[in-house]
């Protein structure tokens, strides 16, 4: 069994928000889990792009397909996110009026960087097709197309759940249900930087290095 | 568009001749004719089954029960009966086509009556459906039904999540269900392999039946890890260290562990493998860069520890049976479950003996050759505790320990040829024989299936609160281990004249006497079913004279056996506070079973839900729709998941309370009934006298 | 009895003030962006040559995510429960066993084949 504090990783709401702080515990370390084999299955989807670089079928390689500029800005744009989202979280557990305004502000900010982030993906992949990067093109560019909107997927989910749970709190406020999921939503969005990071590192920092 | 024009492109690539009699009725000829009736009859058998379910259902006015207690119920001993009856219903299915292939195998010198495309999609349905909907969720099941008992928990830490596992899984066994009906099925084997399942080499809709069936299950096992693994972690009783868990929850956990993280793999296999039919993509083709040993790898990477998944509970059951049925504590605790975390780790690091012979070099190979036979050690620790445990005991030859004595001398023959297997130089000569075969057939036979057997003996009483019939218990164990025998030890031979696997036909008289031997083994095995089947049905009708309210039979060690059984829908009425190893038999010896608490508390319950069924249509609709192009199936089917996963986040009302004084009142006069039900010893413990209530061991010998 | 105000209220938790949780986002926030600019720029503007890129990349990389897994997700070596810690272990294990077995055993028969 745990310690009386209940651990578990993101931000422990503590004993002021007594009832969700004692049922985040199982809640959170589940999606914990969760988040792990989502991990692995980003893992291997990286490993399968790396061992398929050079099967460019004659076709345009990285060199030829990738943007420094747009790259640098949608990182930027998440890791803000992940900030913002932060912030969202803080305010949740430390407003001592438990207004909804400061939340649903955080979260509307973190909301729009999110969607931003997708929106200037799609334009890029929009641009790939263009440039003849079709996923038909070639393995190399089947691994890309695979990858990368694997990833714009999960953030568009996030994003859904986010409208979701503002829903919610707009119909119920902020209840335990809500903040638990707030708790669960924090960890997947803060991993979305995460597999970024080695997204970014391995196919557009590598790829044109 | 006309009204006919309309029903086409709704039904997409679904068309007459995926019926199983329309090639047979279109173009008669002898083959078409005799395998169209084989496939036929499988399919009318289907179909009738389902209507007669349907009608005794509406006949008897069980629907609202059914709805009520059963497909809404979150009650994970309830989840985990209805695993353990998909996982029979299968077994029967994947038995009966593994009969077909065997008979074709015994007069297939030269030809035979059985298509090879027949043969193809009948050796790709067995392997699925053992694997996936017959082994997974029958030890998916048990896990279900004996963990939380056995941690002193109320429910796994995710109920609702239970519930759509289970959903997702039947959605997928629905789905191979329905290539019956809607043919034809895969021939790319249960593994499935590119490029032949690459649209070039088998553009029909078989391949896209394997790839939407096992994503349904994978998704359902991977969400089924998660659960056990956070319900181990956070949901045990007060004072129950994890080295006070019973083996079978380390096991539990380790499996957990496994599925969690050899899922990924496999939805990535499968999923990469739907982009190049679907969507033309380059991962597994011949051509335009696509490499189809990418396949392989990724596979493999699920496949082995997939078949760790497929042990590891048989051993925790083993570990539970052999030392309940020996009347001692298990031999060697830490090592077994050190063992098992061995075990688990190691299985991730032996996958590519499952292709030693596609061209990597000789160190490589070398290298996870030698970690495969590294794995032998830790399960070789594993046998030795068991026998240790077993010497020295009172062994009681029950049904579960026949199965257990079978699989301990019968496990280890596998395991032998399992390091014949390890070594590359070897397998290049056994790699796709029915040596190969009968080694996997011997680790799942008498390890897993044996395992599961032996649970479903142990623990139908606290699941039912009345024993199984003994005579047909044994008669099925006995024919299980003798069809096994017969039908498998001959395929080494077999394997090593060079016969090889997956083929519908051969040429070489030498092989027709093992062939025929193999046969004789088969139907042992049928009859062997039939004997479980016929145990069921005596079992029931007799049920009054093998009633155990009491809860405890065996004089059992854990706690699952210091409930009623049936057990209650909240399973302790005061949780549990552990203070050893074997709690219950603890308590039996030092006379503190059966108190009264000092104090009943309201007891929180989750309140039944129709999400899971609802996510199991919509899977099914979303995956059927996929595979015959019915775009708006499959679309309508995904945003009905994705929809009741929305809706549930509204919900608000998801518990009951249950008041302590209804507790109070049916704990005590279950104490009641306790107390002047006589204690048994074991020699009566077959026998109507055997009402639950143990004279443990230690105590038995003094008198 | 009097107690403490504010900064009292919410210290129950492992995570510290609400001073000092703020603090550990905007450092996350920091630390993160002066890990990815000159990355960036590196690579934009050939500041290294190609495998000394490819290590600082990849160096910069398991930083950040190291730094995000601190700032962020709150995850410490010490105090954490310690399920948590053993999973992420745990998966980078498999990560590294996986990943790095798919790439040997594809390189290695990548290098088997003739041909382009």
């Amino acid at each position: 069994m745990n310690t009386e504090t209940g651990r578990h990783p993101g931000l422990n709401l503590g004993s002021g928000h007594a009832e969700a702080h004692g049922e985040a515990e199982a809640l959170v370390f589940g999606f914990w889990v969760f988040m792990m084999s989502d991990l692995v299955t980003f893992g291997l989807l990286l490993a399968t792009y790396v061992t398929m670089l050079d099967n460019l079928a004659s076709g345009p390689g990285p060199k030829d397909l990738f943007e420094l500029k747009p790259v640098f800005i949608e990182t930027l744009v998440l890791l803000t996110s992940s900030l913002t989202y932060g912030m969202a979280i803080l305010s949740l557990k430390h407003d001592p009026g438990r207004r909804l305004r400061p939340v649903l502000a955080w979260l509307g900010l973190t909301l729009m960087l999110g969607l931003a982030f997708v929106a200037m993906e799609a334009k890029d992949l929009h641009a790939l097709l263009a440039k003849g990067g079709a996923p038909q093109r070639s393995g190399f560019l089947s691994a890309f197309w695979a990858l990368v909107p694997l990833h714009a997927l999960h953030v568009s989910a996030a994003a859904l759940w986010l409208v979701a749970i503002a829903a919610q709190i707009w119909r119920f406020g902020l209840d335990t249900p809500v903040k638990t999921a707030l708790l669960r939503l924090g960890v997947l969005w803060h991993f979305l930087d995460v597999v970024w990071i080695a997204i970014v590192s391995v196919v557009f920092l590598g790829g044109l290095a | 568009m006309t009204l006919a024009g309309l029903l086409d492109a709704a039904l997409g690539r679904l068309d007459w001749n995926a019926l199983p009699f329309w090639e047979m009725v279109t173009h008669p000829n002898a083959s078409s004719i005799i395998n169209g009736l084989i496939a036929s009859g499988a399919a009318g058998i289907m179909v009738l089954g389902t209507l007669v379910t349907i009608w005794a259902l509406t006949r008897h006015r069980l629907w609202g029960m059914l709805w009520r207690d059963w497909l809404t119920s979150l009650d994970h001993k309830k989840i985990g009966i209805m695993y353990v009856m998909l996982a029979f219903v299968m077994l029967a299915r994947a038995l009966a086509e593994a009969s077909v292939m065997r008979t074709q195998q015994a007069v297939g010198l030269g030809g035979g009556f059985l298509s090879p495309e027949h043969f193809g999609q009948l050796f790709s349905t067995h392997g699925t459906i053992m694997i996936f909907f017959m082994a997974m969720p029958f030890l998916t099941g048990v896990i279900n039904f004996v963990m939380p008992l056995q941690i002193g928990a109320r429910d796994v830490a995710f109920p609702l999540l239970n519930s759509v596992s289970l959903a997702l899984t039947a959605a997928g066994a629905a789905l191979v269900m329905a290539s019956l009906l809607f043919t034809p099925f895969s021939t790319g084997g249960w593994s499935g392999y590119p490029p032949f399942t690459e649209t070039g080499y088998s553009p029909d809709v078989g391949p896209d039946y394997w790839i939407w069936a096992v994503t349904l299950s994978s998704l359902g096992t991977t969400l089924a890890g998660m659960n056990f693994a956070v319900t181990i972690y956070k949901k045990r009783a007060p004072g129950m260290t994890m080295f006070r868990m019973p083996l079978f929850c380390w096991t539990a956990l380790c499996v957990s562990i496994l599925m969690i993280f050899a899922m990924p793999p496999l939805t990535l296999a499968t999923s990469m493998l739907a982009l190049d039919r679907y969507l033309g993509f380059h991962f597994f083709t011949n051509t335009g860069g696509g490499d189809p040993m990418l396949y392989a790898n990724m596979f493999w990477l699920f496949g082995h520890p997939e078949v760790y998944i497929l042990i590891l509970p048989a051993f925790g059951v083993y570990s539970e049976v052999i030392s309940t049925l020996s009347g001692k504590k298990l031999y060697g605790y830490t090592s077994l479950a050190l063992a098992t975390i061995c075990i688990a780790v190691l299985s991730f690091t032996v996958w590519v003996h499952h292709f030693f012979t596609m061209g990597q070099s000789a160190s490589l190979n070398a290298v996870f050759g030698i970690a495969t036979m590294l794995i032998g050690i830790p399960t070789g620790v594993k046998v030795y505790d068991w026998m240790l445990t077993l010497y020295r005991g009172r062994v009681r030859l029950g049904v579960p320990m026949i199965y257990a004595a079978g699989f301990l001398m019968l496990f280890v023959i596998g395991g032998a040829t399992g390091i014949v297997l390890a070594n590359p130089s070897l397998d290049y000569v056994t790699h796709n024989t029915l040596f190969l075969v009968a080694h996997f057939h011997n680790m799942l036979i008498p390890g897993l299936l044996f395992g599961m057997l032996a649970a479903y003996a142990f623990w139908f009483p606290k699941a039912f609160g009345f024993r199984l019939e003994e005579k047909w218990g044994r008669r099925a164990a006995v024919s299980w281990i003798a069809g096994f025998i017969l039908a498998f030890f001959p395929l080494y031979g077999l394997g090593l004249l060079g016969m090889p696997r997956r083929t519908v036909a051969f040429f070489e008289p030498a092989y027709l006497p093992f062939t025929l031997i193999a046969l004789v083994g088969a139907g042992l095995v049928l009859f062997a079913f039939g004997c479980l089947v016929a145990q069921l049905v005596v079992s029931i009708r007799e049920r009054d004279d093998r009633r155990v309210p009491v809860g405890d039979p065996w004089d059992g060690r854990s706690l699952e056996w210091s409930i009623p059984a049936p057990a209650p829908e909240w399973n302790f009425a005061v949780l549990p506070q552990v203070e050893t190893r074997d709690p219950f038999t603890e308590a039996k010896e030092q006379g503190r079973a059966y108190r009264s608490p000092e104090d009943y508390e309201d007891i929180e319950m989750p309140r039944n839900s129709a999400i899971g069924p609802i996510v199991g249509v919509a899977g099914f609709a979303c995956a059927f729709g996929l595979v015959w192009y019915m775009w708006w199936l499959a679309i309508s089917g995904a945003l009905l998941s994705l929809g009741a996963m929305l809706a549930r986040g509204f919900a608000r009302d998801t518990v009951r309370i249950i008041p302590a004084a209804e507790v109070r009142e049916a704990h005590e006069s279950w104490l009641a009934m306790v107390r002047a039900t006589p204690r048994i010893p074991r020699h009566e413990e077959n026998t109507p006298a055997n009402l639950g209530h143990a004279i443990p061991a230690s105590q038995e010998e003094q008198s | 009895m009097t107690a403490p105000v504010e900064a009292e209220d919410e210290t129950g938790t492992p995570d510290g003030t609400p001073r000092q949780e703020l603090r550990s986002y905007l450092w996350g926030y920091g630390l993160s962006l002066l890990l990815t600019l000159p990355v960036f720029g590196a690579v934009a503007w050939d500041w290294l040559p190609r495998a000394a890129l490819w290590w600082a990349i990849g160096a910069a990389a398991l930083a950040q995510v190291a730094v995000q897994f601190r700032f962020f997700l709150h995850i410490r070596l010490k105090g954490q429960a310690r399920e948590d810690l053993q999973l992420i272990l745990f998966t980078a294990l498999i990560l590294g066993m996986m990943g790095g077995g798919t790439i040997w055993i594809l390189h290695n028969l990548d290098g088997r084949m003739g041909g382009p």
